[in-house]
């Protein structure tokens, strides 16, 4: 869409001004827009719907220090058994910190096998990943892990 | 365009676990982003993977934001008889994908 010359002379002013307050230009602009502990407790309460959530049976492998946020390599797996009767019926992982709470939800069902899912992430900032296991039972099962990252993804600004 | 890799092995025994690795190519555009002009960078990501075998949904994702570039997923499931797995990808501004794989259980 074409601007007018003197809007886009205005947003330029805006943002000077901006930075101005800021006192510094970062290179990368890492916004505020960021999920809250109290964000990540409600999407958890969506899944679990309030129910207790123990910890133990799964096992989250993810690098304690990530250089890139862009792509984190991450496996889950739930040491239980894959029977029709007694089985893990879904894998859900979330983050702390990034826009938005919900990393992934993964169905599975007793053809699976094993219970053992593996994904790239994003992570924008150094935080705590949690996955939590349903199981036919209807209990909940849960790992966390602390990561640290040195480059921020998901927000950073097109350049 | 968009394209997808499929790791499945081409033989196996009944009864045994066996992995399955996707990859589709994608941006993953997370819709937190903006441009230099300020504007938000649009979310065009993948919302789900679903993989069936000889129709029946055996395995099934939804994706949020925080999945990397390129969605790369890996799972298992058991090897009871020859087949079919058919992999699909849905997600934002119409995207859909499909793929598939043959097995043979002896």
């Amino acid at each position: 869409m074409q601007q007018p010359s003197h809007s886009s002379r205005r947003q330029f002013l805006g943002l000077a001004g901006g930075a101005a307050v800021l006192g510094t230009i970062p290179v990368v602009t890492v916004h505020p827009a960021e999920a809250t502990p109290a964000m990540l407790a409600s999407a958890i309460q969506q899944v679990t719907g309030g129910a207790a959530v123990r910890t133990g049976k799964v096992k989250l492998d993810i690098p304690p220090l990530v250089e890139n946020g862009n792509t984190v390599p991450m496996t889950v797996s739930v040491n239980h058994p894959m029977a029709p009767e007694d089985h893990v019926r879904s894998i859900h992982v979330f983050n702390e910190k990034n826009p938005q709470a919900n990393i992934a939800n993964f169905h599975l069902g007793p053809h699976s096998g094993r219970a053992q899912v593996s994904t790239r992430i994003r992570l924008a900032d150094s935080q705590k990943i949690v996955a939590i296991a349903r199981l036919s039972d209807g209990s909940f099962w849960s790992a966390s892990v602390d990561v640290v990252v040195t480059l921020a993804a998901c927000t950073e600004d097109v350049i | 365009m968009a394209s997808a890799l499929i790791n499945v092995p081409a033989k196996a025994r009944r009864g045994d676990i066996i992995e399955i690795k996707t990859l589709m190519s994608h941006v993953m555009e997370t819709g937190y982003r903006h441009m230099a002009s300020g504007e938000l960078v649009p979310r065009d990501i993948i919302t789900s993977f679903t993989c069936r075998f000889n129709g029946a949904e055996i395995f099934r994702a939804d994706l949020f934001p925080a999945i990397a570039a390129n969605p790369f997923i890996t799972f298992f499931t058991t090897a009871t008889e020859s087949g079919k797995f058919e992999f699909e990808w849905g997600g934002d501004q119409g995207f859909s994908e499909t793929a598939s794989a043959s097995i043979t259980v002896e």
